[in-house]
């Protein structure tokens, strides 16, 4: 069986090939990559999304509360970091401060989520670029030649943590449940904080739970990953990308701004403050109108042009300061830069996060990055479930107001994600979405440039054109 | 190609029991324990479980969703997930969790179609945006044209012994189809009128549909072919009760003890907006997450599994 057709290019344009993935598989969503190969590597790409669905028109006119229960529909495997977003942005507008017992239960609810979708990342989504499943489907059929380059130990090991953390999300789902009453898509997370006040008993079954996870990711994600680095050595050197990141910050510690995970922007090597003013949507490539282009999401239009000549995609390009930008586990860390774990230490033989350099920047290294993460992310949960207070008033009852606006910044899993609500008369008048992967998989903007994958795809190398393993390797190292 | 020996697994899952009794019986009554066994269960059905069940070729398509329903199925407890992609179903294709991709994955999803053709179940996921032909959702691509999910529910949807409509979206629209939407979204029921495509259509609602709702349908879809439906094709099943009227707080809203705020653990939730009064489903004794909790027990209903959902809901916090 084919791989993937390749496209000759007409006679005349020498060596070059054209291959289009589509649909890229094992991510959350439609999207397509066609990727221009010649003498082995890829030299040009583009990132297609393949589907809209129009939540910015759905919303207008609703009640401003219903955002958070809408809005989480965008994603089932990160709804409550939409759900938070939406909060944030409500919270924003309706002039909130939430109770100390309300932030920590978001920040639990949020944080369970964040495990429970980087393992699923890991494990369902990612490992099957670099271990083999079972011979049965949905394992296969499989690229002929995957480039697995395991050993039989090393496999079988991976094969029985691939299920073993088909529980380990299933109980960090149940976690999410027990303060956020179901998930995917939460009840509990609202204008004004969370809904249920947790109970002994229900942060004494949240924490048994914990356990169990924490004991996974320290003992067997994080070591796995790093036991990859081995083989694969040459994917911290591929997929650099455009070395620019974006970062809004996740976990508020306090009431002041203070967050576990920092905010920040990296640009041409250099670190800038967050400011959202900095920030424009592109839609020259995208199918939406012309006429909307280069606004501020707070000022944004979001207006579908199928039939657009040239566009490529229903992703907008987001820029910063002009520039394209990545989100995601490696801006994160990026912009914290906290201790590596000991056997990152030992393996990668540096201390912090930044002193892995450019290796940071690569296939693996984005992995790298998303495990780390998740290991500090649990540790600093054990602190917060110490911190909540059964019992305790979780929710701020608020009014809707006549006229207000709202910007809510935060982190879904998969990077920085901003809403942005308006109200007038009482109900949303335009709301706005800049979701992480709209950062990451965006098409060339006004100016022609690459979005960030598009970009890292450049270099890529794809020894056999019809198996082009390291394409999908690299894109899912994104989490699109 | 399909794989002909699908009884063949490795080693690491043959040393799990086929689906039990016990746990078939907990899927299909309710995770919570103290519920009473459902008498909709047949015996016949309970021994052919236990002498093991010939995994049934599905073919997963996702078109304008969120994938939540696919993680929620992941969620399943009694089977567990594993035991259900590894002795109840045989996932043919899922864009989500299938190892392959591209023209490959395409392939093979028409090439298991085509042998299966008449007995495959089709489960779809998200909903059919019809306008701008079909525009607004491609799925993939084959032989360099582009494949929509109006072409492929289209083919599919008329080779396929049954299909699943797994979620509000792909049941009755949802969000994608919700007041204010451009893309022309709808379920799958309305779609295959508009194409005179006749395959039963079995709806399993809720956003996201419950994994056991899910995984209780299809095992009775197998087993007992198509449950009974009420008038919008859900399982009565699952779908038979209504939740205000079964609700564990129903006595609370009798002696009028409301809800003061959505963080009052206390009353009745109908003041804050509750739902529950217009919604069927079996959700307050099942509950979510390994039956742990609920929507009701934490903030409102919002009714995800009614066909008018979110408009007929909305606004979610405002009593009807």
């Amino acid at each position: 069986m084919a791989g993937c057709k390749p496209q000759a290019e007409p006679a005349g344009a020498g060596k070059k090939v054209k291959i289009s993935i589509d649909p890229v598989s094992r991510i959350e969503g439609h999207l397509k990559a066609e990727v221009t190969v010649k003498g082995g590597v890829v030299v040009d790409a583009r990132v297609s999304g393949g589907m809209y669905r129009g939540f910015e028109q759905i919303l207008t006119g609703r009640d401003p509360r219903d955002a958070t229960q809408i809005t989480q529909r965008i994603c089932g495997v990160c709804p409550t970091a939409h759900a938070t977003a939406s909060a944030l942005a409500l919270d924003d507008a309706f002039g909130v401060e939430l109770t100390d017992n309300g932030r920590i239960a978001r920040n639990l609810i949020l944080g369970a989520n964040f495990l429970q979708s980087h393992i699923l990342h890991f494990y369902h989504l990612a490992a099957l670029d670099y271990v083999d499943g079972p011979d049965t489907a949905p394992f296969i059929p499989r690229y002929k030649n995957n480039d697995v380059r395991v050993s039989k130990e090393v496999n079988d090991v991976a094969v029985g943590q691939y299920l073993e953390a088909l529980e380990m999300r299933k109980v960090l789902h149940e976690m999410v449940a027990l303060l956020g009453g179901k998930m995917p898509h939460v009840a509990g997370i609202v204008v004004g904080g969370s809904t249920e006040i947790p109970t002994r008993e229900a942060l004494d079954a949240y924490l048994v739970r914990f356990k169990r996870v924490k004991e996974f990711i320290l003992n067997k994600y994080v070591p796995i990953v790093y036991l990859l680095a081995t083989p694969y050595g040459d994917l911290l050197k591929e997929g650099v990308g455009h070395k620019n990141l974006v970062a809004w910050g996740v976990f508020p510690l306090d009431n002041k701004g203070n967050t576990l995970l920092k905010s920040g922007v990296y640009t041409d090597g250099k670190d800038y403050k967050v400011d959202p003013s900095m920030i424009k949507e592109h839609v020259k490539h995208s199918w939406f109108k012309d006429s909307t282009t280069q606004l501020n999401p707070t000022v944004g239009k979001t207006l579908p042009d199928p039939y657009k000549e040239g566009a490529y995609s229903f992703i907008k390009a987001p820029r910063y300061n002009g520039k394209p930008h990545e989100a995601g586990p490696l801006a994160r860390m990026w912009a914290t830069n906290p201790e590596l774990s000991k056997i990152g230490q030992d393996t990668l033989g540096v201390k912090n996060f930044r002193d892995i350099g450019d290796a940071a920047f690569s296939t693996l290294g984005r992995h790298v990055a998303r495990a780390e993460e998740t290991a500090l992310v649990a540790i600093a949960m054990e602190e917060w479930i110490a911190q909540a207070e059964p019992g305790k008033e979780t929710f701020v009852p608020t009014a809707i107001p006549k006229n207000a606006e709202g910007l809510g910044m935060t982190e879904a899993p998969r990077g920085a994600l901003l809403h942005y609500v308006d109200i007038k008369d009482s109900v949303i008048s335009n709301y706005q979405i800049t979701s992480a992967t709209i950062w990451n998989a965006n098409p060339r903007d006004d100016n022609g440039v690459r979005g960030p994958i598009e970009e890292a795809l450049v270099g890529v190398l794809v020894p056999d054109i019809e198996n082009p393993v390291n394409v999908g390797r690299l894109i899912r190292s994104y989490d699109p | 190609m399909p794989v002909k020996d699908e009884q063949q697994l490795p080693e690491v899952q043959q040393k799990k029991a086929g689906v039990s009794r016990r746990n078939f019986l907990k899927t299909v009554t309710g995770t919570v324990a103290g519920i009473g066994i459902s008498q909709v269960i047949n015996p016949a059905l309970i021994q052919a479980l236990e002498k093991g069940l010939k995994r049934h070729p599905v073919l997963w398509i996702q078109g304008q969703g969120c994938t939540g329903c696919s993680v929620s199925l992941l969620n399943s407890v009694s089977p567990p997930i594993a035991d259900v992609l590894l002795k109840v179903i045989s996932l043919q294709y899922h864009p989500t969790i299938g190892a392959c991709e591209g023209e490959l994955a395409m392939e093979h999803l028409y090439a298991v179609a085509e042998e299966y053709k008449g007995r495959f179940s089709l489960v779809v996921e998200g909903a059919i945006p019809t306008a701008a032909e079909g525009k607004y959702c491609v799925i993939g691509e084959m032989n360099h044209k582009e494949i929509t999910m109006v072409d492929i529910v289209k083919e599919l949807g008329a080779m396929a012994g049954s299909v699943l409509a797994i979620g509000t979206c792909a049941t009755y629209g949802g969000i994608p189809a919700a007041k204010g939407n451009v893309t022309g979204a709808t379920g799958v029921m309305d779609f295959f009128k508009t194409q005179g495509i006749k395959t039963p259509v079995v709806n399993i609602p809720g956003c996201p549909s419950h994994p056991d709702w899910i995984v209780g349908t299809i095992v009775h879809l197998l087993e007992k072919g198509i449950p009974e439906l009420d008038d919008v094709g859900r399982p009565t099943l699952f779908f038979g009760e209504n939740i205000h009227d079964n609700c564990p707080r129903l006595p609370l809203y009798e002696e009028g003890e409301m809800s003061a705020t959505l963080s009052d653990p206390k009353g009745c939730r109908m003041d804050l907006g509750c739902k529950g009064p217009d919604t069927y489903a079996d959700c307050y004794k099942r509950k979510w997450n390994s039956g742990l909790n609920w929507c009701v027990d934490n903030s409102v209903c919002i009714g995800c599994v009614e066909p008018g959902f979110p408009d007929g809901s909305s606004p979610f916090y405002e009593p009807a």
